[in-house]
């Protein structure tokens, strides 16, 4: 097994296969034993396409030879399981589209495999995109590389955990409320959501329209930034730097991480006081009204999330449960294909929409939502960037959040960003050691900017994450097992 | 905002999904419990304040009337719980 393949970032491999040290069926092949390897432990694929990437590899191989140069030649890819990828199983991990097969592709996926990405397979999520840990999923259990006993974080968390064992260089996931910020905090990973609408949704099966928003997971900054997956606007290849001088970056007054216990909370103090010493001025801002993020954010993605799954009936795709009439066709069809977190969100969602309560909460969350995004804006009259924690806390063992409340709490520090529409990413800050724990696990820092400051944002994350090395200090022992 | 119980019976039919007993008792604690959560929107002054209708300020763009390839029938309908010829096949709705 040639370990050396399956380390290398997107942009090592993309140089070597353009350059012609390796090919891309070289590297597919290595992935594809590794994965074979791993994944009986790791559990970040759904389904592992097999054919499918050694024939992208081939072509790769094939494109390069003729003289092209392919930003993502022969990278590693996990699409996360609630996108489109024509002739293969998507099922959002959802006993509904268990079986289905997408007779289209999702733009972003098209695009990263034009730009000479190999799909290496569909990664486990929380069903529908639905929840923070990846427990969710009706199909099966991810964990995380770096502690198997506990989760890879959600609901990204079979692209976050296939990234951190090395069994792709890039995840894709979504990010509605977190979902891409929170599992790349808890594995050790640069996740990006960016600027809602920057990266297209066609073939993103819709969770919450207003919200969702596609982006990257990788091992480094660096290659967030080359992953292309839009270019119909100014790319985001980041505008890479060495310090932070020149910027200010805010610290929100009201985000207390004193409640995230003694430990983390000295980790980020430490985290803004490398900021610091990287040039960065801080400055003290305040969103008065981001304490109310869950609260608006679980009336508005529920209402979106009770009407985009109608479409889940039984009529066209995926499973149909017989019932005495066609009423009760679609009663116990959704009754059977849906999880509980579904029903629990399209329940409180199509209560919030219903007639009578229409305006005291969707409106009333929608107007909150306003408050929150003017709150952005006046913070970023002050500064370039906000800082603040990613999650809530570490990764936790499995069924440790079984009240769903605990479990909406651990996007408490993404969600504000979400509503407002901006681009935030979490880059990884330190190591945390935990009670009764196989080894010290990493904690993810949110740097935030204005609309379409992608650029920006990436750079200084670039720096942070260069001068820190924090992602560097410690490998998952599953990633060596092959 | 009202503080009434969620008739969840009346919502899981709007909803089209069937509950059993025992998801009756536990969901409508469960949105009891988050709806309490959410009480906390009454404290924010939203007299004067617009609803958010979309988070980044854009105009319709019109993509070139084009003709182009749609979806493939035969692989769409090969998705179909149940199909007659080139048709979704759908329980009986007009009684006979």
């Amino acid at each position: 097994m040639n370990h050396e393949l399956i380390e290398r970032s997107a942009a090592e491999t993309a140089a070597a296969v353009n350059g012609g040290t390796i090919s891309a069926v070289e590297v597919t092949r290595a992935t594809l034993e590794h994965v074979h390897g791993v994944d009986r432990e790791v559990g970040a694929y759904l389904t592992v396409l097999e054919d499918l990437a050694m024939e992208r590899a081939a072509d790769v191989d094939r494109r390069v030879a003729a003289g092209e140069t392919l930003p993502l030649a022969g990278v590693p890819l996990a699409v996360k399981d609630n996108m489109c990828l024509r002739g293969t199983r998507t099922t959002c991990a959802s006993r509904i589209l268990e079986h289905w097969v997408a007779p289209y592709t999702a733009t972003a996926v098209a695009r990263a495999i034009d730009a000479g990405a190999i799909p290496i397979g569909k990664a486990n999520c929380d069903e529908f995109a639905m929840g923070s840990s990846c427990e969710n999923s009706a199909l099966g259990v991810t964990r995380n590389p770096y502690d198997l006993t506990r989760v890879p974080g959600g609901s990204s968390g079979g692209s976050s955990a296939a990234v951190a064992a090395r069994e792709a260089a890039i995840g894709l996931g979504s990010d509605t409320g977190g979902s891409i910020r929170e599992p790349a905090a808890f594995c050790n990973l640069v996740g990006f959501k960016p600027t809602y609408g920057r990266v297209s949704r066609y073939g993103l099966i819709a969770f919450a329209s207003s919200l969702d928003q596609i982006g990257p997971l990788t091992r480094n900054a660096g290659a967030v930034g080359s992953t292309s997956l839009d270019r119909e606007v100014e790319p985001t290849a980041p505008a890479l730097r060495e310090d932070l001088r020149g910027l200010k970056i805010g610290l929100v007054r009201e985000f207390d991480t004193a409640a995230l216990g003694t430990l983390s909370s000295g980790l980020y103090q430490k985290a803004y006081d490398d900021l610091t010493k990287l040039g960065a001025e801080i400055v003290d801002v305040s969103l008065p009204t981001a304490d109310y993020g869950l609260a608006t954010y679980y009336l508005i993605a529920p209402a979106e999330c009770s009407s985009n799954l109608a479409r889940f009936d039984g009529v066209r795709y995926g499973l149909r449960v017989p019932g005495e009439d066609v009423r009760a066709m679609y009663d116990n069809t959704r009754a059977a294909g849906f999880g509980p977190e579904v029903k629990r969100r399209i329940l409180i969602g199509t209560y919030a929409l219903s007639s009578g309560y229409y305006d005291a909460y969707y409106v009333r969350a929608q107007k909150a939502r306003t408050l929150i995004a003017r709150d952005f804006e006046k913070a970023f009259a002050d500064c370039d960037l906000i800082a603040c924690p990613a999650a809530s806390c570490a990764a936790f063992t499995f069924n440790a959040k079984s009240d769903p409340y605990s479990m909406y709490l651990m996007d408490y520090y993404t969600i504000p960003m979400s509503l407002a529409g901006l681009p935030a990413l979490s880059v990884p800050c330190g190591w945390t050691d935990v009670e009764g724990g196989e080894s010290p696990l990493p904690i993810g820092l949110q740097l935030c900017g204005p609309l379409f400051s992608e650029r920006l944002l990436l750079g200084a994350a670039h720096a942070y994450e260069s001068a820190t090395g924090h992602a560097r200090a410690h490998r998952p022992a599953v990633a060596a097992r092959t | 905002m009202s503080s009434d119980t969620i008739d969840i019976r009346h919502v899981a039919a709007l909803a089209r999904i069937a509950l059993t007993d025992e998801e009756i008792t536990r969901f409508s604690q469960e949105l009891g419990d988050l709806l309490e959560h959410v009480r906390a929107l009454e404290k924010l002054d939203t007299q004067s304040v617009a609803a958010t209708a979309q988070v980044v300020e854009s105009r319709n763009v019109l993509r070139a009337d084009e003709v182009r390839p749609s979806l493939d029938r035969e692989e769409v309908l090969s998705a179909a719980p149940q199909r007659q010829g080139a048709f979704f096949r759908v329980p009986r709705i007009i009684a006979e």
